[in-house]
């Protein structure tokens, strides 16, 4: 099994980390044709509007698309989600809209407002996922082939799923607990 | 679910999504929409360049508010502001604003000569400036959550920020190599702390994010410091110093993404005019070096 982890900008060298410490083979995605021969993607967390300007710039928009669009896994966090979204409000974002989600960019406020917090996510199991919120986005609306997999008290929607996509408004690759890593290779696995 | 904010890992985790990206100075609105068009992570907002405070002289303090206030309200990515070196007043003041980072900036006239911030007092991170790994690991011990190199800024010439940056790596390796005995002489040599310096060894890199910054002025001087271990790079006064600013701007994102692809790194350096006009390290008087200011 081989992950490609897209390496435009942003936080790419931890998701790797994590990776490497599951045993899996790890690649960094800059141009096109190092989406060959992957059985999975990771859209790290960085600035979404660089990500988005640089997927443009090296003409890696029209691919992604294609493998988006053919079930093939991708697990976005953070600006990764907002790459992803159908629709992106709050700022010049042009996201990719592969998935049918509306996502607010720097939903809670700016960087003093960034939070940690510990979430339910029961698909991951009882234990509460340590969520690290950095300048972060929430899903406003979504699709009705969108499965949520964790909310904010009786708040916002923070971690979703449509088919083979995984998004989260938050940092796992932060963290030492690695489910989430775990939960999407067991999606590239198709045993998810 | 108890939400915490203004914790080391929120700090320290921004610096993390900014890696290899590009933080531009920016004086306007405008500037700020060009640095965020052309692909910059964030910006840095001033009232004027390193090269003007340069050529101004006097007392260079923080920014007025109304300009910081006026460059958040247009871009959507992070905006950064300069405070002086101990002038924990004027952080108050920008942390107020709601600014994402503060650069405790040599840049501007320091306000203390003996002390810098405690910066763990603030929710707002910090980001310092270091000439070796001693200085960096002060900073990081008061509390920068991000570190850069600090060159020589306003300056278009790459060089000090080339001796900061290997100093910072040469010092990394041999600690990374060092028994751990001799860890406590080399903590009294640098003058850091022991517990910092036995995470630097454990990782083999600085704890915290570090950016190079001080006279970077092409795509070429962002790989080479890309190459020689930053994780992202600040680009003052060499954008808006520059002829073409917005077609510089995008080359230098460009080539920081693709430091390692010498033929992208050539294809996006074709054209982009006149860099801005450099000065040489040696025709400064000593007193007016900024990277002296600090400790």
């Amino acid at each position: 099994m081989k992950i490609g982890v897209l390496a435009l900008q942003g936080a790419f060298i931890e998701h790797i980390s994590v990776l490497q410490s599951l045993g899996v083979e790890s690649v960094e995605v800059r141009l096109p044709g190092e989406l060959k021969d992957l059985d999975g993607l990771i859209i790290p967390g960085g600035e979404s509007t660089t990500i988005t300007r640089l997927v443009d710039l090296f003409q890696l928009r029209e691919p992604l698309f294609t493998l988006a669009s053919d079930s093939f896994p991708i697990f976005g966090t953070c600006a990764g989600m907002i790459v992803l979204a159908g629709e992106a409000v709050n700022g010049s974002v042009n996201s990719m809209g592969v998935l049918d989600i509306k996502v607010k960019r720097n939903a809670f406020g700016r960087q003093v407002d960034s939070f940690q917090v510990d979430l339910e996510v029961p698909v991951l199991g009882k234990e509460p996922f340590p969520a690290v919120f950095i300048r972060a986005p929430y899903i406003e609306k979504m699709g009705r082939d969108v499965q949520l997999l964790a909310r904010l008290k009786d708040g916002p929607v923070v971690a979703a799923r449509q088919g083979k996509i995984l998004v989260t408004s938050f940092h796992p690759e932060l963290t030492r607990d690695n489910r989430f890593h775990r939960y999407f290779l067991d999606i590239v696995k198709g045993k998810g | 679910m108890k939400i915490e904010t203004g914790t080391w890992t929120v700090k320290t985790g921004l610096a993390q999504m900014l890696k290899g990206g590009v933080i531009m100075d920016v004086v306007t609105p405008e500037h700020a929409r060009i640095a965020e068009e052309a692909g910059a992570c964030a910006v840095m907002a001033l009232e004027r360049v390193p090269a003007d405070i340069r050529a101004a002289g006097g007392v260079a303090r923080m920014a007025d508010p109304s300009i910081i206030k006026a460059i958040m309200e247009t871009v959507s990515i992070p905006v950064m502001a300069k405070c002086r070196i101990g002038h924990f007043v004027e952080a108050q003041l920008l942390e107020s604003l709601g600014v994402d980072y503060i650069d405790e900036s040599e840049v501007l006239t320091p306000a203390d000569e003996s002390h810098h911030i405690w910066k763990h007092d603030f929710k707002v991170p910090f980001v310092c400036g270091c000439r070796d790994l001693g200085e960096a690991l002060r900073r990081i011990g008061e509390g920068a959550a991000m570190i850069r190199t600090k060159g020589e800024a306003g300056t278009g010439n790459i060089v000090e920020a080339v001796r900061h940056m290997r100093a910072v790596m040469d010092e990394i390796r041999k600690v990374a190599n060092m028994p751990e005995e001799e860890l406590m002489a080399e903590a009294k040599k640098l003058g850091a702390a022991l517990e910092l310096l036995v995470e630097v060894k454990k990782a083999g890199r600085l704890p915290v994010v570090n950016f190079a910054a001080g006279g970077v002025a092409t795509p070429a001087d962002a790989a080479l410091m890309m190459q020689l271990g930053a994780d992202g790079v600040f680009v003052g006064s060499g954008i808006f110093k520059s002829e073409k600013p917005a077609v510089t701007a995008k080359a230098i994102v460009m080539a920081t993404t693709h430091f390692r692809d010498a033929k992208i790194i050539a294809e996006v350096s074709r054209g982009l005019g006149a860099a801005m006009a450099g000065l040489d390290i040696k025709a400064i008087p000593e007193e007016k070096l900024l990277a002296t200011r600090g400790w």
